[in-house]
């Protein structure tokens, strides 16, 4: 079978810092990683191969750095890696980067054979938004499995896999045909490391770079800035909250005093709670 | 099981290990370097000035993108007591050429900048891959490796071993004897940040001139001890290294001889307002010439702080690294090219090499001063420091006490302290292991 992964180079959220006058992100020399919900679905992807055989491709859209991402992912046992990097995809909010990427595993099913299951972490770490992968399979019309947290079995000669999906209130045991996008839950798995092979392997392979041009893409008007219909008003950073906890001594009062003392303040913070529950004890 | 087999494999990317891959790849030969930390440098500590000589024999053109912050200019040797330093102050316009000698760098940085070059020259390049064993031929001859990642050994036709102070493989292989505590300093720093044009103005330099401190005294409280301040473009580097076995006989901490430092009179001025974002500890080689291991065998070599190739004395440590990695790969490269195998007859061929660089001759020139210092580390960095101290306030405190009996004063304090007989035994014990 044949399994793309899209993946995201992210900056390092336990290393990034926030200008403190402009509240924008300071990525400079700040270190980039693999988007962390991206890995539980690289290694789910990778254990799919190893159990049904086949190949897994690995796919990024972002500027010639992204390649680190790329390397390390062969490292974890990937087959073969694609970078999408064109300036025409600067900018790009979660419509265009869902329409640059599809349009790139379609060239990848051309040009590698047509994917069986396309996966997607959850959400990235810096934009947190889950459109992304939803946006490929919908383009793609490929079925559509978001939060999944288990891959219960696959069916090949069926095309079909069957799935528990983490939904509110339970899990959802769901069986789809192939081919269909999965984003993978964080939690679900671990990363391997990478065999000794492997790693050679990723620090020679070449990585296979696409510009728009050559992913097929021949609408430039739906990628990068003009392609983003979403636009940053205002970036700023959450107040923090003047009250502070309030510490009651309890050594010299008796229970009643306390228990009045407490209610007393919870009924000055909060005067609409007083009626209704004076009411309730009358 | 890998079949490809390479001709060399370096075991380690810090300045030895680098210097010989790159060395070797630029010649052509097939490069396997192998590094355990995430990236080229996140793992090497060092203060650090870099010795351009040595790196422009190796990457003649480093100084158009290597990550360098200053040039040093200016150079203080302090001798401290509680209160005061005495020093001596070299400061040239000299140094302001167009090739500068000394710079002070960032290993992190420095180190993924030399990586770059080391995969450029087209060597392999594994990070966080840890090399567990040297595989070894029924005649003992190492003729590969094995690493903590799955997937069996590696073969190569020599390994050289650039793993750094502890050697823990090399030792573990049974091809050296374990570090001694009193062959090893410990030392620890960390990174004041602060402004450039605050660095500039408390140091007297501009643009990329720097300056450097060195100082010995009371401030390793009575161990074989060295505290150093360098300059960086927009930081402070700032740190105190005194012997292992000291340390464990005076139960003294590191962060504890650091944090006296950095509130020491003569220093405290020079990190005000600065900001700590970094602390780093290392163990640095300080057994000089008599700890020397073998450092050549069937089917090895073995470089920089792994062969104890450091000179405590000039505090020079990562030049003699780069320039045994390099020495070590023309070796390589010469026995290659004579197809000649790489047996521990041929390979000491990078011995007799290296006995004929600046390296083992500027270590056997001190062969005695770690032993001297060693055992005299009292006198040496308390006794002397203290009485060169009162000596020098004696001398500038005008207080109407005649002049003839301040001298008098000042040369019973030596006696005192050390005798006569000690005075002079010192003095040529020192004068016999400089020479």
């Amino acid at each position: 079978m044949h399994i793309v992964v899209s993946i995201k180079q992210v900056p390092d959220s336990a290393q990034i810092r926030v200008h403190p006058v402009t509240n924008t992100i300071m990525r400079q020399g700040v270190p980039t990683i693999i988007n962390p919900y991206d890995l539980f679905a690289l290694e789910e992807a990778l254990r799919l191969r190893d159990a049904y055989g086949g190949e897994v491709t690995v796919l990024t859209m972002g500027p010639p750095m992204a390649e680190d991402c790329l390397r390390k992912a062969l490292g974890y046992g990937a087959d073969r890696a694609v970078l999408l990097t064109d300036r025409y995809f600067a900018g790009s909010d979660t419509l265009a980067t869902s329409f640059a990427l599809s349009q790139a595993i379609a060239k990848i099913g051309e040009t590698f054979g047509p994917p069986d299951v396309v996966f997607t972490g959850k959400q990235t770490i810096d934009g947190d938004t889950a459109q992304v992968g939803p946006g490929i399979a919908k383009r793609l019309d490929l079925f559509q499995l978001t939060y999944v947290a288990k891959i219960a079995s696959i069916d090949l000669a069926a095309r079909e896999i069957t799935v528990e999906r983490r939904c509110e209130g339970g899990t959802q045991k769901l069986k789809s045909r192939l081919p269909c996008l999965i984003t993978m839950l964080e939690g679900t798995n671990e990363m391997r490391r990478g065999s000794i092979e492997d790693a050679l392997c990723a620090a020679r392979s070449r990585i296979v770079k696409w510009s728009a041009a050559e992913a097929g893409i021949e609408d430039l008007t739906k990628c990068g800035l003009r392609g983003s219909p979403t636009v940053v008003k205002r970036v700023f950073a959450p107040t923090p909250r003047s009250e502070k906890a309030v510490q009651i001594d309890t050594a010299e009062k008796t229970l009643r005093d306390l228990a009045d003392e407490l209610i007393g303040a919870i009924f000055t913070r909060q005067p609409a709670l007083e009626p209704e529950l004076a009411f309730e004890a009358a | 099981m890998i079949k490809e087999e390479f001709d060399a494999i370096v075991i380690g990317a810090g300045m030895s290990g680098n210097a010989a891959a790159y060395t070797m790849a630029s010649d052509g030969l097939k490069v396997l370097q192998l590094e355990r930390g995430e990236y080229p440098g996140s793992k090497n500590v060092q203060g650090a000035i870099m010795y351009a000589n040595m790196l422009e024999k190796i990457v003649p053109d480093f100084r158009d993108d290597a990550p360098l912050e200053r040039h040093l200019v200016e150079q203080r040797l302090w001798v401290m007591d509680e209160t005061s330093h005495t020093g001596i102050h070299y400061r040239s316009d000299d140094f302001n050429e167009v090739k500068p000698n000394r710079y002070t760098i960032i290993r992190a940085q420095f180190d993924k900048w030399f990586s770059r070059r080391v995969r450029g020259a087209g060597a392999t390049v594994l990070c966080e891959t840890t090399v567990t064993e040297l595989v070894r031929d029924a005649k003992g001859k190492v003729i590969g490796v094995r690493t903590d990642r799955a997937g069996g050994a590696i073969y190569a036709d020599v390994v050289v071993l650039a793993e750094g102070v502890c050697g823990l493989l090399g030792t573990r292989g049974g091809l050296r004897k374990m570090l001694k505590p009193e062959a090893v300093a410990l030392a620890v720093k960390e990174m004041h940040f602060l402004p450039e044009e605050v660095i500039e103005q408390r140091f007297g330099v501009k643009g990329s001139e720097g300056c450097v401190i060195e100082a010995v005294g009371t401030i390793s409280h009575g161990m074989a001890g060295l505290g150093f301040l360098y300059t960086n473009k927009e930081s402070i580097s700032l740190g105190i290294g005194c012997l292992v076995s000291d340390f464990a006989a005076k139960m003294e901490s590191p962060y504890g001889l650091l944090d006296a430092l950095k509130n020491h009179p003569s220093i405290r001025p020079l990190i005000a307002g600065s900001e700590v974002k970094e602390y780093a500890a290392h163990l640095i080689p300080e057994g000089g010439y008599k700890a020397i291991p073998q450092l050549f065998g069937d089917g090895w070599v073995v470089v920089g702080d792994a062969a104890q190739l450091n000179n405590a004395v000039h505090r020079e440590g990562s030049n003699l690294a780069m320039t045994s990695g390099r020495i070590a790969a023309e070796a390589i490269i010469q026995l290659k090219r004579r197809n000649d195998p790489m047996t521990k007859r041929n390979l000491a061929l990078y011995k007799t090499m290296l006995d004929k660089s600046f390296v083992v001759k500027d270590l056997r020139k001190y062969k005695d001063m770690p032993a001297l210092l060693h055992t005299n580390a009292c006198n040496f960095f308390t006794t002397y420091p203290r009485l060169m101290s009162q000596a020098a306030q004696n001398f500038m405190r005008v207080d109407g006490t005649p002049k003839i009996e301040k001298e008098k004063a000042t040369t019973a304090a030596f006696i005192k302290a050390r005798s006569r007989l000690g005075l002079v035994s010192d003095a040529i014990r020192l004068a016999l292991a400089w020479r």
